[in-house]
């Protein structure tokens, strides 16, 4: 079974995109499972949000505390919150920054990937908002769902001209990190 | 994995399986995290999908009022609730019960007030098993989906009249995704019938429900109710299995039970920390440890029969629930306990609270549970624990 948490702030939906993640791993067959943190969300309050994948029907409803990988929408989280957290020595935390990998303070062993998704989310949908961007990265970077099945669950997600646009941002990302 | 499975919101899930019950009268008022259910079935009303008339009252209490005049002139209901919502219905409750109308909710379990809290535990439903409403627990959303449609044709049942709660952790289940099979509407109308009523209100046979019983006759008002409950016992268990025939699914009738026959330490609980355990029993059970589960599916009527006889080859029990008596212990415990008392079981029973105001229950938790439990085979130190209190902060 492969975990992830999403860390992102009230607003750039980082629930939709772990609804999104087990949509996507369905369409490949596997089983999954995707819930929210349950906090009290308000706009730019730090959020999270979970996702599991495995082979067989998934039980466990505990929170996600060990990690296989890591998204963070919002690189300003890294000072409020240890998105670090548990994540896994062989797993991979994939951040949105425009920052160089070394000035970013993680304590972690995993592989950090960085993607500029607010510059990829602005020139393609008009609007700094990152979380399809950062599915796109995910999926480039962790192969844990196929690129085919991603853009059906968006296309399920999002309709007409906006849902062209978020496959074109996620084809980005995609290429930008495989 | 099945054909027909989608990955969904358990909340839209749920919603889907009240549209293929068809209710006439949907009522509904809305508070997290039940809200998700009522405004899937509004949009399902507003895009044709669903023929029932659906109000927006003032308040619970109203939500439910509505609701017992609807089904006392022979239509089908459904509202659902959750926490401060199911208590200021709490009145509605008992005329509901006490006038034998065959409603059926989905309970979004959270804790109660004060201090505010929205996160999930089951206070609110175990704090109201004494209306007269039957109770499900739901473990994963499929069941959620299942129970609702078995809940009305338990209900509707013309020896049981009796209304039902199904209820499924708010939250954990209402706003998980995970795979589903939805009810397809043309079983589930031939699973259950139409609602048809021998006794309603009618202008061409007047008749009063619930109006007025005096001393001499008020006692039998609830021995009928409560023998209804006894006999929903029977009806709740072969319901599932005729569902079971139909739809190929089944989680128990009244209880279950998870690796269970030769368990020693045996935990008792009900809703959605049953995966959560599932887990832990299967990691315990590859080091040897003989550990096993018995769900309770339904609350009330009390399975105090079925539960002696999975139970009575137990070293030790252990129950686990997210709600607390406070004052004396939690409802699931004290129940269990009154079950056993007369019988010539003497098993050790100690209950933990968990869970409370959304508290994670985690693996190591339950693994913790169970240690707990394994030491009380000695000698029981304390009935009652508050899981993992943070003494730090007392």
């Amino acid at each position: 079974m492969k975990e992830i948490r999403l860390h992102g702030r009230g607003g750039q939906g980082s629930v939709t995109a772990a609804e999104i993640i087990a949509v996507a791993a369905f369409e490949d067959k596997r089983f999954s499972q995707a819930f929210p943190a349950f906090g009290v969300e308000r706009r730019g309050a730090p959020v999270m949000a979970f996702a599991r994948i495995a082979d067989h029907p998934i039980r466990i409803r505990s929170q996600v505390y060990e990690p296989d990988y890591v998204i963070v929408q919002d690189v300003t989280l890294l000072d409020v919150v240890d998105v670090a957290s548990g994540l896994k020595d062989d797993g991979k935390i994939i951040i949105n920054t425009d920052r160089p990998l070394e000035t970013l303070k993680l304590n972690t062993e995993a592989d950090v990937i960085t993607i500029d998704a607010t510059k990829i989310a602005m020139e393609i949908l008009g609007r700094p908002i990152v979380n399809t961007t950062m599915l796109g990265a995910f999926c480039g970077a962790s192969k844990e769902v196929g690129l085919e099945s991603l853009n059906l669950a968006i296309s399920e997600r999002f309709k007409g001209e906006l849902g062209r646009k978020n496959l074109l941002a996620i084809k980005t990302a995609y290429e930008r990190v495989s | 994995m099945t054909a027909n499975m989608k990955v969904v919101e358990g909340s839209y899930a749920v919603a889907h399986a009240v549209m293929c019950c068809k209710p006439d009268v949907i009522s509904a008022y809305p508070i997290t995290p039940q809200t998700h259910i009522v405004e899937h079935l509004s949009q399902m009303v507003a895009n044709g999908e669903l023929d029932s008339e659906f109000l927006t009252v003032d308040s619970e209490f109203s939500a439910l009022s509505v609701l017992v005049g609807v089904s006392a002139c022979g239509g089908r209901c459904y509202s659902s609730t959750t926490s401060q919502g199911l208590a200021l219905m709490y009145e509605v409750l008992y005329n509901a019960s006490g006038m034998r109308l065959p409603l059926v909710m989905n309970v979004a379990n959270r804790a109660m007030g004060a201090p505010l809290n929205i996160w999930n535990d089951q206070q609110d439903s175990v704090g109201a098993r004494d209306v007269g409403w039957l109770q499900i627990y739901v473990e994963d959303v499929q069941e959620a989906v299942d129970a609702t449609l078995q809940a009305y044709k338990i209900a509707e049942d013309e020896s049981i009249r009796t209304p039902a709660m199904v209820c499924m952790d708010g939250f954990i289940l209402t706003h998980v995704y995970e795979p589903v099979e939805l009810l397809d509407k043309e079983r589930a109308s031939a699973f259950l019938p139409e609602f048809r009523p021998a006794k309603i209100l009618d202008p061409a046979r007047p008749m009063t429900f619930g109006a007025f019983a005096d001393p001499s006759t008020y006692t039998e008002f609830r021995y009928q109710q409560f023998e209804a409950q006894q006999k929903a016992l029977g009806k709740i268990e072969s319901v599932a299995r005729e569902f079971q025939e139909t739809f190929n699914r089944y989680y128990g009738g009244l209880i279950d039970s998870y690796r269970a026959d030769d368990a020693e330490v045996v935990i008792v609980t009900m809703g959605s920390v049953i995966g959560t355990i599932k887990d832990a029993i299967d990691a315990m059970r590859a080091e040897g440890k003989k550990v096993g589960l018995v769900k309770v599916r339904c609350y009330r009527p009390f399975p105090a029969q079925a539960l002696r006889q999975a139970l009575k080859d137990a070293s030790v029990i252990a129950v686990i629930e997210k709600d607390v008596s406070i004052g004396a212990e939690a409802g699931l415990v004290t129940d269990l306990k009154s079950s056993f008392y007369n019988s010539k079981l003497r098993i050790p029973i100690i209950g933990f609270a968990a869970g409370l105001g959304g508290r994670d229950i985690t693996v190591k938790d339950i693994r913790k549970i169970v240690e707990r439990a394994e030491a009380a085979r000695k000698g029981i130190e304390s009935e009652f624990e508050f899981l993992d209190l943070r003494w730090e902060i007392l």
